[in-house]
């Protein structure tokens, strides 16, 4: 179990080798790379428009309380051996990481799923904020109400 | 009562955190803001859209009737957009 929010960039291959060394116990390792997009999604019939970077502003405190929540949580919901959370905060150019989410289980529809659920609820409820420039200035994200309808799914009824 | 703003309404407001004093009617979370509406341009700027508003009491999401006192750390945020 670790969260770390960070400005410096993070090596996925040494995160999961880190992760999973002199754990034979683990059978399957599942992970999410979210990259900076280079272009903002466009509307309804309009040109997409070119993304030149990208500020990610948090709540220091209450991000990393709510990430370790949302990982408190999936290690309830699934029989987990590690998970990893970085999300990286401050100045990202097109390409760059911004986060990886890693878990490991020893089956792989456990690490699969607690993986999927990881993401959808620290997009809809870790305290980050996105704000992008392209060539015509800088503009704060809007959220988007497919990812609740997405973090929805993982509720219990 | 510690105030912090993030994204558009840090900017809108033009400041990250500040200290404030409510009256003694400003008991929940509706109150505040309210209140903090008619503190000035920015702010009536800032909250004129408050169902784009979240609140975080102490660093826990908070409803609109959740009680607010003089020692809370209360935060001003839009919907999260992280990921």
């Amino acid at each position: 179990m670790a969260i770390r929010v960070q400005e410096e960039d993070f090596d996925i291959g040494a995160e999961i080798k880190a992760l999973t060394l002199g754990r034979t116990e683990i059978g399957g390792v599942a992970s999410f790379i979210g990259l900076v997009r280079d272009f903002v999604d466009p509307g309804a019939g309009q040109e997409s428009t070119a993304i030149r970077g990208m500020t990610l502003e948090h709540y220091p405190g209450m991000t990393e309380k709510m990430l370790s929540r949302i990982e408190d949580e999936a290690n309830r919901r699934w029989p987990l051996d590690a998970t990893l959370i970085i999300h990286r905060v401050g100045a990202l150019a097109p390409g760059d990481n911004i986060v990886l989410v890693v878990c490991a289980a020893a089956h792989r529809e456990d690490a699969l799923q607690a993986c999927s659920f990881l993401i959808d609820w620290l997009k809809t409820q870790a305290p980050f904020w996105k704000s992008e420039r392209t060539a015509t200035g800088e503009k704060w994200v809007k959220a988007k109400q497919s990812d609740d309808v997405l973090a929805a799914r993982w509720e219990k009824t | 009562m510690k105030l912090l703003y993030f994204a558009w309404l840090r900017t809108r407001i033009g400041r990250a955190e500040e200290e404030v004093d409510p009256p003694a009617d400003v008991a929940t979370v509706e109150d505040l803001l309210r209140w903090l509406q008619g503190r000035g341009a920015g702010y009536a700027e800032a909250l004129a859209r408050p169902d784009l508003v979240r609140v975080a009491v102490n660093q826990e999401f908070a409803a609109r009737d959740a009680p607010v006192a003089s020692n809370d750390e209360v935060a001003l945020f839009p919907p999260v957009t992280g990921g």
